[in-house]
């Protein structure tokens, strides 16, 4: 199978039992971070891209772009799909306009997907510093 | 607090004051024969009329439907807004406004009791908190009990006191005040989209029919000693033809009647009148409805009247509701409840000229003219369905002036004039007949001992009327008459001055009275009854009531019940 | 050690009321009827993240105050600025709730609750078309045909099947767990033999998983209730249902409206739609029309995918529709467990259920324009109030970088991202645990809060900070006027 370095794609996020258990443990636990900072794909995408599970990639929209752990999905097939439970990372790279209803656009976004196995999943505090800089009055 | 208002032309029907120039004495917001005059606080009503506060037997002001009906429409209130000020909390209108501003313009109208005729009882926690936050009136609510299934089941089988003993448990739950009926059975029906036609049609799986749920909950009513009748919204409402279907069933519970005392109440009779086989055949059977009454003592009435606006039609009657939608094409809102009831909503805009609105206009009028006695129908809109509560000065207007009927007689679709009876009636009603169809009268429907008079121990709760009997004849001067109930000149509430030169000027919270029901044998939490709760609702039974936290004044009033 | 019976569960919005927990040195040792989410909230809510302490940003850092300091600060913030957000209020109580308002209008700020960035669209369309609904117990007794859209109850509402839908018992319709147990036992025998085929024959890995697939609704032939699943992923409740429509990212407009004008009889001149064969839509249109009573539940699938209010739009028409051959409703399946209570006592208080704007003294309600997002979006904050929220968790990055530009004021009981950001944070009890109140189910029924444990010493609830926020605000004012 042909490799590609880039894969274009669609972005979902939404939300896993994980992601639920584990913010009802605090948003700061580490069972919430983790299950948030991942990116659910196609194992056949997994192979495209020539990695395997557990890599860290880069996805990328035209609103930025947050480096993630990619898994393998269990309810695969879903080709050029990828899915990112809602979180500070995925909030990272989601489409802001509301379209004058108040609604920022959380699913469906057109997105791009590259390895980045040199690259590390941010902290929450690595994150917001990089995003927001550093809180001072 | 001691309060003198001085010099007033006085109405005070139930105890037989018809605008006596007299003083009326207050102290800790009840009604007492005198005060120190050097102390009290001192109101000159020279040239004003007073009356008891009014009171609403049937307006939807709060719970899961009204508050539907808000979320519906913010096009209902893009227009009307009452800004916040330094005593008063801001809101909006105008059909369906939002909780305080409900109560500052009952306020501002000189009202000062209504009550919430349709609370769903597993919603009725919400009902409630949209009551405590209705500042300036004291309320009360009616649970909806003709399609709930523990009385459908009892009354099938005959059981009538275990269902009194059920009905007791749940108004005394739920904190209600009244038994209410809505499109008896038609709403058990409606969970599968049907509906019932007649008095007699079996309700599908329960082997009942409307007759015997509406008999069957009279008796009830009547065991349990409670202050007020069934209130009933009949089967068929909204349908032409349906004067037949009021008319049964007044008839259906004539036999239950004893000393002339009334045992039913019909709600918002008008849209219960129409006759006529289809939308374009419709006529009034305002006629006779009112010959019927007339004829006998075991019924009370209100109006429902229907005011050429656009407002937000809502009711338990989720059928009927589905028609109007079909009817109009507006946008609809159905909410079924699970074994107790439902309830719909349709924006609606009664038009002058459409014929079939101008008739309903009609025969509100005919039914309050025609019927003698005021003691038996009462002023409502049934609020917001026929019109915002905030026309009932339109229709006092109405009411006490024939220029003022022809004058908007003149305007409507004219076949529907050419039908209309009003033209040959030449009634006017004197301001002791409003007095007693606002106030009086629905105070004694209601069995509200403090409430629609101004008796020595009565409620210190006054409206005074910027208006001169002597001098001012309302048949042709309907205009003023309109102006002066729009605005009160003062309101007062429990003895307090709330509203005076057209400004809310105290905050103040009313209470909410609801039935403590005593029964000598009260229905249990058993066992049994955990496990029906498990099986009927998804709701545990100790989370169903509403506790009395729930009520920021809670008013319990002590009903000793004969089962 | 005690057991407290019919506790409400404060996760999502199926409220469930049935919870037991067993209180140990008034600590919550054990749950019982609740799901993973809920169990994980009562066990596991008082972590080692649990703020304690109110907090003030001294020069960088977040430092620990007093309460009168930290409320004294936050009012001074909310009493100076000149246009305020209140946001959050999903995951508290309608007590408190009703407190924001107050405030708000107090301050003139824009108020609003997190609606907004999940069915605020449905909300939007419900006042265009209106809504055919109902309370949950009603789908239990008489729903004979299940339908979920754009929702994943399984993971989200962890029990809503169980409790309200196809897997209840009802007086009408029976549950339809049995089937499905039966369902699940096939399929595992299947498997096995498949793989043990497999082992035999190929004695290498399970072929590929081709593209989007639809199976023929072969399964929905059988009696009693029926479970459709529709959504872009196979997820979890997919796997259970009796027929999962696997629809194309973006294409739910063209489903819907595919069925709408099936109901109707028209015909479709394409193959397929949004990526499932018309012949396949036509048997379920059929399904739909000749059932007793269904229900569609939608999720955020629906309103935050393309088209969003458009979506809804159809989705509600297609039920209002269906009611002309049948009982048919419809609900939006919402998250948080009182986002209902939320928008209902906004609604009846200032008569619409999110984003309203007090700054004029009186309630304004444009959505686009009045909504949180959007403020933030034109950066015209100047202070924030957050309770029971994580914006910065939760809103695209546009907004939270004007938002923590703003003076920000958190309540939560949690350290979390928005209050690593705050320079006010007010520590707060867990509403339904710690504090009492009231929340409203996703379908509009009320239920009660309990408080089964005391909160951490010197922990406030939601309520009590509001009401002190809301006093000193007061005070400050009337000093204000007093001097000018």
């Amino acid at each position: 199978m042909e490799k590609n370095q880039k894969l274009r794609v669609t972005l979902l996020t939404g939300r896993t039992i994980e992601q639920g258990v584990g913010k009802e443990r605090g948003k700061s636990s580490k069972e919430y971070l983790e299950s948030v900072s991942v990116c659910y794909m196609d194992p056949e995408d997994l192979k495209r891209l020539g990695i395997k599970e557990k890599t860290n990639i880069m996805v990328s929209t035209d609103y930025g772009s947050v480096v993630v752990k990619a898994l393998k999905s269990l309810r695969a097939p879903h080709p050029s799909v990828i899915f990112i439970p809602y979180g500070p990372w995925a909030n990272v790279i989601v489409n802001p306009e509301t379209h004058g209803i108040g609604m920022p656009s959380f699913k469906g976004i057109p997105a791009e997907v590259e390895p980045a196995p040199d690259k590390p999943v941010l902290s929450l505090e690595e994150l917001l510093v990089e995003q927001f800089g550093k809180k001072s009055k | 607090m001691e309060l003198l208002i001085r010099n007033g032309f006085v109405y005070d029907p139930i105890n037989g004051v018809d605008g006596e120039k007299m003083d009326i004495a207050v102290k800790d917001g009840k009604i007492v024969e005198k005060v120190n005059e050097r102390k009290a606080r001192k109101i000159d009503a020279f040239g004003m009329m007073v009356m008891p506060g009014g009171v609403d037997i049937h307006c939807h002001i709060a719970g899961s439907e009204v508050n539907s009906g808000r979320l519906l429409r913010p096009e209902d209130h893009f227009r009307d807004f009452e800004r916040k000020t330094a005593v008063t909390r801001s809101g909006v209108g105008y059909s369906i406004p939002s909780t305080f501003t409900t109560g500052y313009r009952y306020s501002r109208m000189g009202y000062t009791t209504i009550m919430n005729p349709s609370m769903p009882p597993l919603e009725a926690k919400h009902t409630h908190e949209e009551l405590s936050d209705t500042p300036m009136v004291d309320k009360a609510s009616y649970p909806l009990l003709g399609d709930w299934w523990f009385v459908l089941e009892y009354l099938k089988d005959g059981k009538i006191e275990e269902c009194a003993r059920h009905v007791a448990w749940i108004i005394t739950s739920t904190k209600g005040y009244a038994i209410k009926i809505v499109n008896a059975g038609g709403l058990e029906a409606w969970g599968f989209g049907g509906n019932v036609q007649s008095l007699d049609d079996q309700i599908p799986c329960f082997c009942i029919t409307p007759r015997e749920i509406i008999r069957g909950l009279c008796k009830v009513n009547r065991l349990l000693n409670l202050p007020h009748t069934i209130h009933v919204h009949t089967n068929n409402l909204g349908k032409p033809g349906n004067y037949i279907t009021a008319l049964e069933t007044m008839k259906c519970i004539e036999d239950l009647a004893t000393e002339n005392k009334p045992i039913i109440h019909i709600t918002h009779c008008q849209f219960s009148a129409f006759k006529g086989g289809d939308w374009r055949t419709l006529e009034s059977g305002a006629e006779e409805i009112a010959n019927y009454v007339n004829a006998h003592s075991h019924v009370t009435l209100d109006m429902g009247q229907v005011i050429f606006t656009d407002t937000t039609t809502m009711t338990a009657d989720g059928p009927f509701q589905y028609t109007l939608y079909e009817l109009s094409g507006n946008k609809w809102v159905n909410h079924d409840v699970e074994t107790e009831t439902s309830a719909g909503i349709v924006p609606f805009h009664y038009l002058r000229k459409s014929y079939v609105h101008a008739i309903q206009w009609s025969i509100g009028l005919e039914l309050a003219l025609l019927i003698k006695d005021p003691w038996k129908i009462f002023l409502t809109t049934d609020h917001p369905n026929g019109g915002p509560f905030t026309s009932y000065p339109r229709i006092i207007a109405w009411l006490m002036s024939r220029k003022a009927r022809e004058a908007t007689l003149k305007k409507i679709n004219p076949r529907a004039r050419s039908r209309s009876l009003l033209p040959s009636i030449n009634r006017e009603l004197s301001f002791k007949e409003i007095a007693i169809m606002t106030r009086a009268g629905q105070a004694k429907a209601l069995g509200l001992k403090g409430k629609g008079h101004l008796g020595i121990g009565a409620d210190a709760d006054i409206a005074i009327y910027n208006l001169n009997p002597e001098t001012i004849d309302p048949s042709k001067k309907y205009r003023i008459v309109r102006k002066a109930f729009k605005r009160a000149a003062y309101t007062i509430k429990n003895g307090k001055i709330v509203f005076k030169n057209g400004e809310i000027v105290k905050h103040l919270d009313g209470a909410t009275m609801w039935l403590d029901v005593k029964v000598s044998e009260p229905a249990k939490i058993s066992e049994d009854m955990r496990r029906r709760f498990r099986e009927y609702w998804t709701v545990e039974c100790e989370n169903y009531p509403v506790t009395e936290n729930y009520l920021e004044i809670s008013q319990p009033i002590n009903v000793e019940a004969k089962v | 050690m005690t057991v407290v019976k019919a506790v409400t569960c404060p996760v999502c919005g199926s409220l469930c009321d049935d919870i037991e927990l067993t209180v140990e040195d008034g600590r919550i040792v054990k749950v019982k009827n609740g799901c993973a989410l809920c169990e994980s909230k009562f066990l596991g809510y008082n972590s080692e993240h649990r703020l304690l302490k109110p907090l003030i940003r001294k020069k960088e850092e977040l430092v620990k105050v007093s309460w009168k300091e930290a409320v004294g600060r936050a009012a001074e913030i909310l009493a100076e600025a000149n246009y305020p957000i209140l946001y959050g209020w999903s995951s508290t109580s309608c007590e408190a709730i009703s407190l924001g308002l107050e405030l708000a209008e107090e301050v003139g700020g824009v108020i609003d609750n997190t609606s907004v960035v999940c069915h605020g669209p449905s909300i939007l369309s419900i006042q265009e078309v209106g809504i055919p609904s109902c309370t949950l117990g009603q789908i239990r007794h008489r729903a004979d045909l299940v339908v979920y859209w754009g929702s994943n109850p399984w993971s989200a509402h962890p029990r809503h099947i169980e409790r309200y839908t196809a897997f209840s018992e009802g007086r009408f319709e029976r549950s339809a767990w049995k089937g499905y147990l039966n369902k699940i036992k096939a399929s595992i025998v299947r498997k096995k033999i498949e793989s043990a085929i497999r082992r035999v024959f190929f004695k290498g890995k399970p072929s590929a998983p081709s593209n989007i697939r639809n199976e023929p609704p072969s399964t929905l032939q059988k009696e009693g209730r029926k479970l459709i699943i529709i959504d872009v992923r196979k997820t979890r409740s997919a796997e259970i249902a009796d027929y999962f429509i696997q629809v194309e990212p973006n294409k739910d407009y063209e489903l819907l409206q595919a069925f709408r004008a099936l109901i109707r009889d028209q015909e479709i001149d394409v193959d397929t739609v949004a990526g499932v064969p018309v012949e396949y839509l036509e048997e379920v249109a059929d399904l739909m029309i000749r059932c007793d009573f269904g229900v569609l539940f939608f999720g955020l699938g629906l309103t935050m995918s393309s088209g969003k209010l458009r979506n809804i739009d159809a989705a509600l028409s297609l039920v209002r529709d269906l009611n002309m051959w049948t009982k048919f409703v419809i609900m939006p399946m919402r998250g948080h467990f009182n986002v209902t209570g939320a928008n209902t006592v906004f609604t009846w208080q200032t008569g619409y259920p999110y984003a309203v704007d007090f700054s004029l003294g009186y309630p304004q309600y444009n959505p686009g324009e009045t909504s949180v997002v959007d403020v933030l979006l034109r950066k015209e904050s100047d202070a924030a109030l957050i309770i029971a929220s994580d914006p910065v968790a939760n809103f695209p990055k546009a907004a939270a970088e004007h938002l923590v530009k703003n003076l920000l004021i958190v309540i939560d009981p949690h350290m979390n991202a928005t209050a690593q950001l705050a320079d006010v944070v007010l520590p707060s009890s867990f509403v339904g645990i710690e504090a009492g109140g009231t929340a409203y189910r996703m379908d509009h029924v009320p239920l009660p809060l309990k408080k089964v444990v005391d909160p951490p010493r010197g922990i406030l609830s939601d309520e009590e900070i509001l009401r002190r926020i809301l006093a000193e605000v007061r005070k400050i004012k009337k000093r204000r006027a007093e001097e000018s």
